[in-house]
């Protein structure tokens, strides 16, 4: 197997305090990977720092992609790499609408006819998230990604406040994200997953688990058991 | 009126209460004797026109009126009942009792500029809806200066009677060899009981063009008046503060939306006087400084119980050098009365920008793309052929950053 993500010794700051205290990670080609941690334990942090958004600024260490250094690339640049990742807060957009964007990014055009598959068919008019609910926020960044067609994708909380009943339509898509429904079951996109319940996983599995503590990765494991530990007896302290 | 025109003498010498003093003396007084525009499809001017939303093939209007300098030079309404459109100063001689809504909404003695229309006696058109007609395609007009070095002076009239509407486009512009001249357009707007007046004004000038539009708008008891304006091009300066009088249950937009240019001087907005009981209106400001001067100004005045207002100016600033000020301000007489403002200056959010770089777009791409609907999505309720050439232009003007 290849290394799809390799993070080594990564440190970051974000708003003048380090958040990511020398993180190591990897993700292999077609695997799926589990990041949990307590609330404020920097997850979302490295996220976006993998995906390179400027509040995130990187002190020392290296993000691998592929085997190339992407570590200060532009957001664009990684993008374009094949890297795609569904924020936890996405910001407001202001004038443009969903659909747009959805147009302008899309490697995969007929998504904008599938938008209603998402429970979206309105919402393509809309300014990007103004007024969008959690589950509507969820499931547009989803459609966004259908678009975009990325190798290897970041999901922060897929599955986190979204109700019983839709939780079937995004544990679904982000299944045909990761394996292509057209080539039967076998994996072709990476990622990397944060979640607090595990719930996602009933959808997607996972095959190598993080734990995330205090800016660090603290144990790595099967998933399963990660989870089953962690429901338990907590983060520990 | 000998004492109105002595004092109106005296307003020459009064500077305009914004904006830069222009010395009125540098420039010739248009002339009254226009060229005369039989059709606007084979017209000399006919991209001119085009460029400030007043289209050649006049299908889908109800109308078209054209000054060149100080003269009229088309006018050609499409016979429909209940629509009046000619020269005011025809109309002055077909209508008697016109003579008491000339400069009855504006003050001449205003500033120089209002009592240079008014002592010049400023012709311009005047368009006329009669009680209960509603007039379905846009009326059209344009303003364009063709003489270097003169001044024009319009002074034009719309009535819209009780129970009436109208949609009016006017495009103002100058030729390439008019560069260095002055725009002053007087409109006086008189807007009856439940009646609807939606007047879109787009502007296009030379970057040494100097341009004062003094705009009062009476609006009737339940009536509607969305006051809209453009401007996408370089100009050296442009000043005007378009005023409403709401009357009680009438409502009032006003629209702006602005680019400074480098090198551009604009101080621009809307005041709105909440006269009636219940009367509503709002202004709504989007303005993008690439390196120009702009000056966003609201002004909210409740005089009346159950008067709700709300005023908005955005401004991005995408280049450096130039400067952004936005002024609302609300006055309120009375207690019962609702008025908010936001206003918000300042260059795009980074993480909006990353964001849609984060989709594969660049980043130029991601700042065009949140100018452009930051600058089109603004105006409700345009009319689409505008709205098509507001995207059209904003398409054309190079906004990445
Ligand atoms: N821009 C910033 N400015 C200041 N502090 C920040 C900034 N970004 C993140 N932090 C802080 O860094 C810490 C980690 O935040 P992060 O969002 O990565 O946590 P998380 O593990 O994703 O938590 P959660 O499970 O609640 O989503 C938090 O204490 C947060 O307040
Ligand atoms: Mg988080």
């Amino acid at each position: 197997m290849t290394e799809m993500l390799r993070i080594a010794d990564l440190r970051a700051e974000a708003g003048g305090r380090e958040i990511l205290k020398g993180v190591n990670l990897t993700v292999e080609e077609g695997e799926t990977c589990v990041l949990f941690g307590p609330n404020g334990s920097g997850k979302s942090t490295l996220l976006s720092t993998i995906m390179g958004y400027s509040t995130c600024k990187v002190t020392e260490g290296q993000i691998l992609f592929k085997g190339q250094d992407i570590t200060g690339m532009s957001v664009d640049e990684r993008a374009r790499l094949g890297i795609g990742m569904m924020m936890q807060r996405p910001p407001n957009i202001f004038g443009v609408k969903l659909g747009d964007l959805v147009k302008a990014s899309a490697k995969n055009r007929e998504v904008i006819g599938q938008a209603a598959n998402f429970k979206l068919g309105e919402f393509l008019d809309r300014d990007i998230n103004v007024g969008f609910s959690g589950g509507e926020i969820k499931r547009s960044e989803l459609l966004q990604l259908t678009a975009q067609k990325p190798e290897f994708i970041l999901l922060d909380e897929p599955e986190s406040g979204v109700d019983l009943e839709s939780i079937d339509l995004i544990g679904n898509k982000v299944r045909d994200l990761l394996f292509d429904p057209a080539s039967g079951s076998e994996r072709h996109v990476s990622s990397l997953v944060i979640t607090h319940t595990g719930q996602i996983l009933d959808y997607i599995g996972a095959d190598r688990g993080y734990v995330m503590k205090e800016g660090v990765i603290q144990r790595t494991g099967n998933p399963a058991d990660l989870l089953r530990n962690i429901k338990q007896n907590g983060y520990g302290e | 009126m000998p004492g109105r025109d002595s004092s109106v003498k005296e307003a020459l010498n009064k500077k305009g209460a914004y904006g830069k003093d222009i010395d009125l003396e540098r420039y010739e007084e248009g002339s009254k004797d226009a060229d005369q525009v039989a059709d606007l499809e084979s017209s000399e001017y006919r991209r001119y026109m085009e460029n400030v939303g007043v289209v050649a093939d006049e299908m889908a209007r109800s109308g078209s009126l054209m000054f060149i300098d100080n003269g009229m030079s088309h006018c050609s309404p499409r016979i429909q009942e209940g629509l009046e459109v000619m020269s005011v100063s025809e109309a002055l001689r077909k209508h008697d009792g016109l003579k008491d809504f000339m400069w009855n909404a504006m003050d001449p003695a205003k500033d120089k500029y209002t009592a240079k229309t008014y002592l010049e006696d400023g012709d311009g058109f005047f368009v006329r809806v009669k009680s209960g007609y509603h007039i379905k395609s846009p009326m059209q007009s344009c303003m364009l200066l063709k003489t270097n070095r003169t001044v024009q002076n319009v002074h034009n009239i719309i009535i819209v009677e009780d129970g009436a509407s109208l949609e009016m486009i006017t495009g103002c512009t100058s030729t390439r060899h008019a560069n260095d001249s002055l725009h002053v357009g007087v409109t006086e707007m008189y807007i009856g009981d439940n009646a609807n007046l939606t007047y879109s004004m787009v502007h296009s000038w030379g970057d040494k063009t100097n341009v004062r539009p003094r705009t009062k708008t009476v609006v009737g008891r339940n009536s509607n008046y969305v006051n809209n304006y453009i401007l996408l091009n370089p100009v050296e300066s442009i000043q005007s503060f378009p005023a409403a009088d709401l009357a009680e249950g009438a409502s009032t937009t006003y629209n702006t939306v602005c680019l400074a240019h480098a090198g551009s001087d604009i101080d621009t907005g809307g005041m709105v006087s909440l006269n009636g009981p219940g009367s509503r209106a709002e202004i709504m400001s989007r303005s993008i400084s690439m390196g120009g001067k702009m000056c966003a100004r609201g002004r909210l005045v409740g005089n009346s119980p159950g008067a709700k207002a709300h005023l908005e100016c955005r401004s991005i600033i995408l280049k450096d050098g130039g400067s952004t000020l936005a002024i609302p301000e609300l006055e309120a007489h009375v207690a019962d009365v609702e008025m908010t403002h936001e206003a918000a200056v300042g260059k795009i959010a980074r993480d909006q920008i990353e964001y849609i770089m984060s989709r594969g777009l660049d980043e130029d791409q991601a700042v065009s793309m949140i100018v452009k609907g930051f600058l089109s999505g603004s105006i409700n309720g345009l009319p689409e052929s505008l709205q098509k050439d507001l995207d059209a232009a904003i398409e054309q003007a190079n906004l990445g950053s």
